[in-house]
C-alpha cells in the first residue's frame, strides 16, 4: 500500500523475528510508574482521565438529580454551589483540557511522524506526575469542604469572600497548568526536529498539525491563567491584593486574564478533536482529506484568532461598547476557519468509499454537535443577543456541544480508531456502533432541552426554579438524556475492557488507513518502527491502484 | 532498545545524533523560555494598569524602597550573566575547572541577591509595609501616598519581586546541579556545551527580568499628577 524505504535500526542486526512490545516490554509496577515510553506514559494518562472523567460525571448526575424538581430540596444552595464547581473544575481541567493531547496525542505523534519518542520523554513523565498531583489536590479540595467559587472563580468572591477550599484547588489547577505546559512545549519541540527524513511540514497528517497548534496555545496561552491564578492564590493566602476592588483594584482584570486563556483553553479542547475527526474521515472515506493546506492552516488561524476573541465572555461587564464591538466582530470571524473544517470533512466524504465503522460514526456525530455547537456560538457572539442569553442555560447548553459534543466525541473516535493499535486487540465495533448512536441521541436529549429552557430565560447555577414551573419539562428530558448518555459512557469501558482479554488479534492495520502509524506492529514496540521510516508518500495517499490492493489485503487478514 | 544512543554516549535514543538532539534542546528551552515571558507578561500588565491608574500614589509610596540597595543587585545580577557567559564560553573549550569556578560564582552572586533582598524584605516588614490588616498608616513611611493605593502597590512589589526571587532560588539549585555534573564528569555536560548554556539562559532570563523590575519599582520618574498638585 505503500512505498516506503526502511533501513534497519542498529548495526547488522537480524530481520526482526517476534519481539517485545510496548506493553510487554516490563511488567512491574516501576516499569509503569517510572516509564519514559510516550505510549505507556499515554496508557497511563488513558487510566487516569477516565478516572476523573467518571468523578466528573458522578458530579453531573448529581446536578441532573437536583433540577428534576423545581423546589430544589435535595441539595441546599451551598452543597449545589460545590457539586456544579466540582463538575466544572475536573471537567475542564482535568478531562476536557487533557483527554485528547495527553492521551491520543502523547500515544500518537511520536508514531505518525516516524520518531522512537517525543522530544522530552522524561518531561513527559514529569508532565504525568504533574496532572496527577492536580487531580489529587484538585479531587481533596471538592471532597473535604468542596469549593463553591465556579470553575471559573471570578473575583472577589474568590479572593476574598469565599470560605471554602479555593487556594488548595487553585494550587491544583496551577500544577495542571504546569502539566499542560510541559506538554505543549514537548510536542512543539518534537515535530519541529524529529520528524523521520522525508516527512516534511506539508506531509504531516493533520492529527498532528493540530497537536502542533494545540502545543502554541499551551505554550502562549496557560502560563497567563497560571499566573491569573497564582494572584488569587496570593490574596488569599499572603494577603497581596491584586484584584481587591475595596483597595482600588480591578476585579474585572482578572476576568480580562482568566478568559485570555480560557477562551483560547476551549481551542485546546477541541482542535485535537479536529486532528482526530480529520484522520477517522479520511481513513473510512478511503480518500484524501479535502483541502489538506487549508485544513492545516485553518488550525493555526484558530490557534492565532482564538486570542483576540476573550471579551465575548464579558459583554455584561464594565467593558467599553467598542471593546465589545471588536470583541464581537473577531468572534464572527472565528468561525470562518472553524466552518473551513467542517466543509471540507463533508467534501472529504462526498463520492467517498464510506464505512460506517463505530470511529466513523462517532465522527459524523460530531461533525453534527460540533455544527450545532459553532453555530449557536454566533448567537452569543452577537452583543444584544448576549445580554439576553448571558448567564442563562443556554449557554451552558452551547458550551456542553462545543467541549462535550466536540472533545468527548472525538476522544471517543479517536480512541476507537486507535484501539487496536494501541492494543492489538479488537473490540466488537457492532456493539460501537450501536452505542455511537445511544451516546450521539443521549446527548442531543440532554443538551437541546437546555437551549430552550435557556432561551426562556432560565438561569445557570440556580438550584431552583420553583418561580418557573414551566422548565421543569425541559429539565426532565435533559435528566432523561443524561441518564442515556451516562450509559452510552460505561458501556464503551465494559466491551473496550473486554476487548482486552477475548479480543481477536488486531493486525498492523485493521481499519487498512494509511499513515505511518499503521505501519508498525499493533502494539508497536517500545521504540516504535523496527526500521527507521523514510516517508516517500503523500499524506493520506488513498490512490486507486493501492485501495484495490488494501481491501483484498484486509479480505485476506479478515480470513484466519 | 535500539543500538542508539549506549549509557555513556551524550546522545539519547530517541534522537538520531548530537546535532538534532541540541536543535531540539534549544527549542524546547526556547519555548519554555516564551512560557516564562507569558507567565510574568501577566503580573507587567496588572502593573501598567494600576501604576496608569494611580501614578501619583504609587509614585510617593515608591519614595521608601532603596534604590541603592536595588542599584547594588541590579549590578550584582548583570555581573553574575556576565560570569554566566563566560561560563558557558569555558563549557564550550570543555575548560571543567573554570566552568566549574565560574558557575560557582554565578550561584554566589545569586546568594548575594538574596541575602539583600532579604535585608529590604525586613525593612519593610519593620515599617509594616507588607499589605493586610496591620498595614501602616504613618504618612511618612507612606510619604504621603493613598492607604488603599499604596498598599496595591507593595502588594505587586512583594508579589512581583517574590515570584522572582523565587525564580533566582530555582535558578541557583539547577546551576548547583550543573556544577555537581560537571563535578562528576558527567558526559551530558562534558562533551556537550548545550546543556549548560541553556541553563545560562535561563539564568539571563531571571536576570532580565530583574532589569525590567529595578526600573518600574525603584526609578519611578515623578509623575505630572504630583507635579501639577492633583
Amino acid at each position: 500500500m505503500s512505498t516506503t524505504v526502511t533501513t534497519p535500526i542498529g548495526s547488522g542486526e537480524a530481520a526482526p523475528g517476534p519481539r517485545l512490545n510496548y506493553l510487554t516490554n516490563g511488567h512491574s509496577l516501576k516499569s509503569w510508574l517510572l516509564t519514559e515510553d510516550h505510549k505507556r506514559i499515554a496508557i497511563l494518562y488513558l487510566i487516569s482521565v477516565s478516572f476523573f472523567f467518571m468523578l466528573g460525571g458522578a458530579f453531573a448526575g448529581m446536578i441532573r438529580y437536583e433540577l428534576t424538581s423545581p423546589a430544589g430540596n435535595v441539595f441546599e444552595s451551598d452543597a449545589y454551589n460545590r457539586i456544579f464547581t466540582a463538575h466544572g473544575a475536573i471537567m475542564v481541567f482535568l478531562f476536557l483540557l487533557v483527554a485528547v493531547p495527553a492521551v491520543l496525542g502523547n500515544f500518537l505523534v511520536p508514531l505518525m511522524i516516524g520518531a522512537r519518542d517525543l522530544a522530552f520523554p522524561r518531561i513527559n513523565l514529569l508532565s504525568w506526575y504533574l496532572y496527577t498531583a492536580a487531580g489529587s489536590l484538585i479531587l481533596i479540595s471538592c471532597i473535604s469542604g468542596g469549593v463553591d467559587a465556579g470553575w471559573t472563580f471570578y473575583t472577589p468572591y474568590s479572593s476574598l469572600y469565599s470560605n471554602s477550599n479555593v487556594s488548595l484547588c487553585l494550587v491544583g489547577v496551577f500544577l495542571g497548568g504546569f502539566s499542560s505546559i510541559t506538554t505543549g512545549v514537548n510536542f512543539i519541540a518534537t515535530v519541529h526536529r524529529m520528524r523521520a527524513p522525508g516527512m516534511t511540514w506539508f506531509r504531516l497528517p493533520l492529527f498532528v498539525w493540530a497537536q502542533y497548534a494545540t502545543g502554541i496555545i499551551m505554550m502562549l496561552g496557560t502560563p497567563v491563567v497560571a499566573i491569573t491564578l497564582l494572584c488569587v492564590i496570593f490574596e488569599r493566602t499572603f494577603q497581596l491584593p491584586i484584584f481587591s476592588p475595596e483597595l482600588g483594584g480591578d476585579p474585572v482584570l482578572f476576568q480580562h486574564m482568566f478568559w485570555f486563556y480560557s477562551h483560547p483553553a476551549v481551542y485546546i479542547m477541541v482542535l485535537p478533536s479536529f486532528g482526530v475527526i480529520s484522520e477517522v474521515i479520511s481513513a473510512f472515506s478511503r480518500k484524501r482529506v479535502f483541502g489538506y493546506h487549508f485544513v492545516a492552516f485553518s488550525s493555526l488561524a484558530i490557534a492565532f484568532l482564538g486570542f483576540l476573541v476573550w471579551g465575548h465572555h464579558m459583554f455584561v461587564t464594565s467593558q467599553s461598547m467598542y471593546q465589545g464591538v471588536a470583541f464581537s466582530l473577531v468572534t464572527f470571524l472565528l468561525a470562518v476557519p472553524s466552518a473551513i473544517k467542517i466543509f471540507n470533512w463533508t467534501a472529504t466524504m462526498a463520492k467517498g468509499n464510506i464505512h460506517l465503522n463505530s470511529p466513523m460514526i462517532y465522527a459524523i456525530g460530531f461533525m453534527g454537535l460540533f455544527l450545532i455547537g459553532g453555530l449557536t456560538g454566533l448567537f452569543l457572539a452577537a452583543m444584544g443577543m448576549d445580554v439576553h442569553l448571558t448567564a442563562t442555560y443556554f449557554i451552558v447548553a452551547h458550551f456542553h456541544y462545543v467541549m462535550v459534543g466536540g472533545t468527548v466525541m472525538g476522544f471517543l473516535a479517536g480512541l476507537h480508531f486507535w484501539w487496536p493499535k494501541m492494543t492489538g486487540k479488537l473490540f466488537n465495533d457492532n456493539i460501537a456502533k450501536w452505542n455511537a448512536i445511544v451516546v450521539f441521541l443521549g446527548f442531543n436529549l440532554t443538551f437541546f432541552p437546555q437551549f430552550i429552557a435557556g432561551w426562556m430565560g432560565m438561569p445557570r447555577r440556580y438550584h431552583y426554579y420553583y418561580f418557573a414551573p414551566e422548565f421543569q419539562i425541559y429539565n426532565i428530558l435533559s435528566t432523561m438524556g443524561a441518564t442515556v448518555l451516562g450509559i452510552g459512557f460505561v458501556i464503551p469501558v465494559i466491551y473496550l475492557i473486554k476487548s482486552l482479554f477475548t479480543g481477536a488479534q488486531a493486525g498492523d492495520n485493521p481499519w487498512g488507513a494509511h499513515g505511518l502509524e499503521w505501519q508498525t506492529t499493533s502494539p508497536p514496540p517500545t521504540e516504535n518502527f523496527y526500521y527507521s521510516p523514510i516517508i516517500t508518500d503523500d499524506v493520506y495517499d488513498y490512490d486507486p491502484v493501492a485501495e484495490h490492493e488494501a481491501i483484498r489485503e484486509l479480505g485476506a487478514n479478515r480470513q484466519h | 532498545m535500539s543500538a542508539h544512543g549506549h549509557a555513556d554516549s551524550p546522545v539519547k535514543f530517541q534522537y538520531e545524533d548530537i546535532d538534532q538532539q541540541n536543535d531540539t534542546y534549544v527549542i524546547g528551552m526556547w519555548s519554555f523560555m516564551v512560557t516564562e515571558i507569558m507567565f510574568f507578561g501577566g503580573l507587567f500588565l496588572i502593573y501598567t494598569l494600576y501604576r496608569m491608574n494611580y501614578q501619583g500614589d504609587w509614585w510617593k509610596a515608591h519614595e521608601h524602597l532603596d534604590w541603592r540597595l536595588g542599584g547594588i543587585n541590579t549590578a550584582n545580577l548583570l555581573v553574575s550573566s556576565m560570569l554566566m557567559a563566560l561560563a558557558v564560553r569555558a563549557a564550550q573549550l570543555k575548560d571543567r575547572i573554570k566552568v566549574m569556578t565560574l558557575l560557582s560564582m554565578v550561584v554566589a552572586c545569586g546568594g548575594l541577591f538574596m541575602a539583600i533582598k532579604y535585608v529590604e524584605y525586613s525593612g519593610k516588614i519593620v515599617d509594616h509595609l507588607y499589605p493586610g490588616p496591620s498595614f501602616t498608616t504613618n504618612p511618612e513611611i507612606l510619604h504621603g501616598a493613598n492607604l488603599n493605593h499604596a498598599q496595591l502597590f507593595y502588594g505587586l512589589y512583594f508579589g512581583m519581586t517574590g515570584l522572582h526571587g523565587v525564580h533566582v532560588i530555582v535558578g541557583m539549585l539547577i546551576i548547583s546541579f550543573l556544577i555537581k555534573f560537571w563535578y562528576q564528569k558527567k558526559k551530558v555536560v562534558t562533551e556537550d556545551y548545550i546543556p549548560t548554556e541553556l541553563i545560562g539562559l535561563y539564568w539571563h532570563f531571571v536576570d532580565i527580568v530583574w532589569i525590567f523590575l529595578y526600573p518600574l519599582f525603584y526609578l519611578m520618574p515623578k509623575p505630572f499628577t504630583v507635579l501639577g498638585g492633583h
